[in-house]
């Protein structure tokens, strides 16, 4: 040991002095550290949280059930499935492009397509590779476990009728909303409020655990419809055959409930799968039925004798003279299929005379012709709410000079849809009661609003009948047991300006049975192109095989079974 | 005596075997108890940090087994005598290998700072850790106190040396520790008042020279430690995961393996240098505190034992082994909560890793080694 020096104290003074400062700098630090701590623990806490929480915390959408669409009877017209879309953050999977091949092989698609759609997408985070994969693809896609490419479950809408309910259920898009048809107009109804779910993710924002939920996914009310799918499918099948056998360019079938304004089959050609809209075709997706204009023909004739019998200057048994089978209305000159002379209206309505009816329209006051038209619905939309339904086209009589009217009796000059004409005759069938158009299934009698005397629809249906006699223009119409009132119609189409001499558009109207009628049905025929094209030709037949199949499955007590031959059991079997 | 033992409680028995087992391994008791803590806590949070991956707190406790294998061999067959001569060694060794690393990393074209020997990798620098404050000690042994000016000149280059090689590597980290542990020294051996003051502006100017020659990503993260929102998703996401991870713990913290930061990768680096904010956010601010008054514990009684040394080599080489180690937890606490700029300096003890673990173990080995080797006065 050294000798103890004053030298030496004062260094030992100098070091104290320096271990000091040494233990100051380490309690200084220690210090700061823990003032730090208390800050960000203490003091920034709450923000600090917020900003962890907005990293972890994640709110998913769960997706709500669409509700179903049911026929009348219960019977789905269109479920909803849930199936599996993959979708990738591109600039996750951007990382691992190796894997790519191995997820396009799950997914049956190029991997130099997919790899081009995902780089092509490095600004995006979210990019759909594949929509409603079917099950065991999507546990593929699954297994692969690549980081960045996730699945998505979502629901698929499937049609089990398929073709044969394809215009009027409609269909949606691949984002679960109503496109057309039903699925559009009750859109609001079938779609549910989607759920939402707060869960954990990680870095990479992969799904780690729920966490809580927040509001459970509601899911969207399930529609019964009016639609009765049987008499769908007859009308569906007997309207694709005719247009088949006719060579006809399209068609539809409409049959309205009389006591309730229910469509119960509303049928169109050409039509599609909903299921599989691999091939988008426009005019194959349009409803023909609701939103296609044209001009009714003769089937308008029965309106005017309507609008007769209201003015009280005609009855039932009034005479007409069509000789000499041709009128000349101003220098346009109406023509009659031959002289028929002196006929009643019942005969008029049977032989479908133009100058009989064009007569008749000339002697009524415009107004009252106007009136009762537009009291059966024509010129406005019939509040169906139908997408893309039309209104049609009818001009305000004030402007109606007498050839107008002359061509107005016989369907010419006003454009109706096959939905309006359909619904008028229903009218006519509620005896003059209007009900409104419902595609939906209506519980309870539906009041209705009178817009035809009761006694002139009932003379109406009487006169409507002998069309479909032998002598009339439809004898193809009759339905075994049961009477039916209606009316042909067989129109020039009308295109460029002009009328087409050799295209026809071929109609039946009816109503069965018709003493107390049950359906109003129409049908028509767009352009067949074979031998035969009138609509006591084409359009008849298809009137008489849905009718006589529809009347057995809605029990219609016959009405009409002193007049049923022993030879009507054949045809019966003949029937298409 | 035999009654002393036979009426001894089993605990006091238990009790006085630990001690008399701790006395003749030479070890310190206190320091020992709560280095021995603070590796439990660390193989803990490495459970939970890691993702509860077992295979890396496998490997960490061989790690700690290896560092207390050194720490327990030094601690009882070192002597002072054989450390001031393995001291010199040791620095000359730790320099040629440094060189070697440059060399080889100039080659290989990258950051090289391992030494790949076939059964292990090891990384040179941190020999230096120790080697550099203990040839300082060694210098000033022999010489009067306070040093010369041509001593701290001496003392200077022995630090310049290493440092330089190891920020050539490059590890600016690692650089800036062993120069600060031969500082230390330095400081603790009375490096004038003047020179202290004198070199503040000497810093400044180093530091913006310096500015010129640093490696484009370290420029970053000083930049980005000064600004941290700047660069969101760059150089400055560590900062502010690893500030959320804190903050967000609050007061209790989140529960163990409850992080959300840590556990679900939003964290980098939570188990090597970032293992602090992942305490920070499940145990919370009390976590924190206590995780932070034991290594108190360690540096005060570690200060406690140094200046207990009886010659300069002693004192001079215990001082800078703990504050050495203060500087350690100092910088990547701080690092972690954002008062010093992100450089990858693991949490002494807690960090995963076994490199760092050995050379601060062996560390307390040597302290203690000095501590319980000293002669008794007179005898």
């Amino acid at each position: 040991m050294k000798p103890r020096s004053a030298d030496h104290d004062a260094r030992y003074g100098r070091y104290r002095w320096r271990s000091a400062l040494v233990l100051a700098l380490v309690v200084a630090g220690a210090a700061l550290l823990a003032a730090r701590a208390v800050e960000l623990q203490l003091v920034d806490h709450r923000f600090l949280l917020k900003q962890g929480d907005e990293r972890a915390l994640r709110v998913i959408t769960i997706p709500a059930h669409r509700g179903e669409i049911l026929d009348r009877n219960g019977e789905p017209l269109a479920i909803s499935t849930p199936v599996d879309s993959v979708w990738v953050n591109p600039q996750v999977v951007d990382r691992n492009l190796d894997e790519l091949p191995r997820l396009a092989r799950a997914l049956k698609e190029r991997g130099r397509v997919l790899a081009r759609q995902i780089t092509g997408h490095l600004d995006r985070q979210f990019l759909y590779v594949a929509r409603h994969l079917p099950p065991d693809q999507s546990a593929r896609v699954k297994a692969l476990d690549i980081p960045g490419v996730y699945l998505m479950r979502e629901y698929q809408r499937f049609y089990p009728a398929g073709e044969v309910t394809g215009h009027v259920v409609g269909f949606t898009t691949i984002d679960d909303r109503g496109q057309d048809g039903l699925e559009l107009s009750y859109d609001p109804v079938l779609t549910g409020v989607d759920g939402a779910e707060r869960v954990l993710q990680d870095m990479y924002g992969d799904y780690v655990q729920d966490v809580d939920n927040i509001r459970p996914p509601r899911p969207g009310r399930d529609l019964v419809t009016s639609i009765d799918l049987r008499i769908q499918y007859l009308a569906y099948r007997a309207l694709k055959a005719a247009v088949q056998r006719y060579h006809a360019q399209a068609g539809s079938v409409t049959v309205i409930d009389c006591r309730t304004g229910e469509v119960l089959a509303m049928a169109d050609q050409p039509s599609f799968n909903p299921n599989d809209r691999s091939q988008y075709q426009p005019n194959l997706y349009r409803n023909r039925a609701a939103t296609d204009m044209f001009e009714p023909g003769s089937s308008m004739k029965p309106f005017i004798i309507a609008a007769a019998l209201t003015s009280g200057e005609y009855r039932p048994g009034s005479i007409i003279d069509t000789s000499p089978g041709y009128l000349k209305v101003d220098d346009k000159v109406f023509r009659d299929e031959q002289d028929y002379g002196p006929i009643n209206l019942s005969t008029l309505l049977a032989k479908s005379s133009n100058v009989g009816a064009a007569k008749v329209a000339l002697s009524l006051p415009p107004e009252l012709i106007w009136k009762t038209l537009t009291n059966l619905g024509f010129g406005q939309v019939t509040g169906s709410e139908f997408p893309g339904e039309s209104s049609g086209m009818l001009t305000n009589y004030t402007q109606w000079r007498p050839i107008r009217i002359a061509t107005l009796s016989h369907g010419y000059g006003i454009s109706v849809t096959a939905l309006q004409l359909a619904h008028a005759y229903a009218t006519i069938g509620a005896f003059g009661l209007e009900r409104p158009i419902s595609f939906v299934r209506v519980h309870g009698p539906v009041p209705g609003v009178r817009v035809l005397r009761a006694g002139v629809a009932r003379s109406l249906i009487g006169l409507m009948q002998e069309v479909v006699s032998a002598e009339g223009t439809a004898p193809a119409a009759a339905v075994v047991g049961y009477k039916v009132a209606g009316k042909t119609g067989t129109a020039w189409i009308s295109d460029d300006g002009g009328y087409s001499t050799h295209q026809y558009r071929a109609v039946f109207a009816g109503l069965v049975p018709a003493s107390d009628p049950r359906l109003a049905t129409v049908v028509v025929i767009d352009k067949p192109s074979g031998p035969l094209y009138y609509g006591g030709e084409v359009a008849a037949p298809v009137f008489s095989s849905v009718m006589t199949g529809a009347m057995r499955l809605l029990d219609v007590p016959p009405d009409n079974l002193q007049a049923m031959p022993a030879t009507t059991l054949v045809r019966l079997d003949e029937a298409p | 005596m035999i009654l002393d033992e036979l009426s001894a409680s089993r605990t006091r028995r238990t009790l006085s075997a630990g001690t008399r087992a701790l006395r003749a391994l030479r070890l310190d008791g206190p320091l020992t108890g709560v280095l021995a803590l603070i590796l439990s806590i660390g193989v803990l949070v490495v459970y939970s940090a890691s993702g509860q991956n077992v295979r890396m707190v496998e490997r960490q406790i061989g790690n700690i087994v290896v560092a207390v294998t050194a720490l327990v061999v030094l601690a009882r067959f070192s002597t002072p005598q054989y450390l001031r001569l393995f001291a010199p060694l040791a620095y000359a060794l730790g320099v040629l290998l440094l060189i070697v690393v440059d060399v080889t990393g100039h080659i290989g074209k990258g950051a090289q700072r391992w030494l790949d020997l076939g059964f292990m990798r090891f990384q040179p620098s941190e020999i230096m850790k120790l080697a550099v404050p203990m040839i300082c000690a060694w210098y000033m042994h022999e010489r009067p106190l306070p040093p010369t000016f041509k001593d701290l000149v001496v003392m200077a280059v022995f630090i310049a040396i290493p440092t330089a090689l190891v920020v050539a590597q490059p590890d600016l980290g690692t650089a800036l520790l062993i120069a600060a542990s031969g500082l230390i020294v330095m400081l603790l051996a009375g490096l004038p008042v003047s020179i202290i003051l004198l070199s503040i502006p000497v810093l400044v100017l180093g530091a913006w020279g310096g500015w010129h020659f640093v490696h484009a990503y370290q420029r970053e993260r000083i930049l980005t430690f000064l600004n941290p929102e700047s660069d969101r998703l760059g150089a400055g996401y560590h900062i502010i995961q690893s500030q959320i991870a804190i903050g967000s713990g609050g007061v209790f913290g989140k529960g163990y393996m409850h992080g959300s930061q840590s556990q679900l990768d939003f964290l980098p680096e939570s188990s090597t240098d970032f293992i602090f904010s992942v305490i920070g956010e499940e145990f919370g601010l009390l976590g924190q505190l206590l995780v932070l008054g034991l290594y108190a514990f360690v540096i005060g009684r570690s200060l406690y034992l140094a200046m207990q040394g009886q010659d300069t080599f002693a004192r001079l080489t215990g001082g800078a082994i703990a504050l050495s180690f203060f500087v350690y937890v100092f910088v990547n606490a701080g690092m972690v909560s954002g008062i010093v700029p992100v450089v990858g300096v693991p949490l002494p003890l807690v960090s995963y890793g076994g490199t760092s673990m050995v050379t601060i173990l062996a560390g307390f080995g040597i302290l203690m080694s000095l501590h319980s080797h000293r002669k008794l006065v007179g005898s």
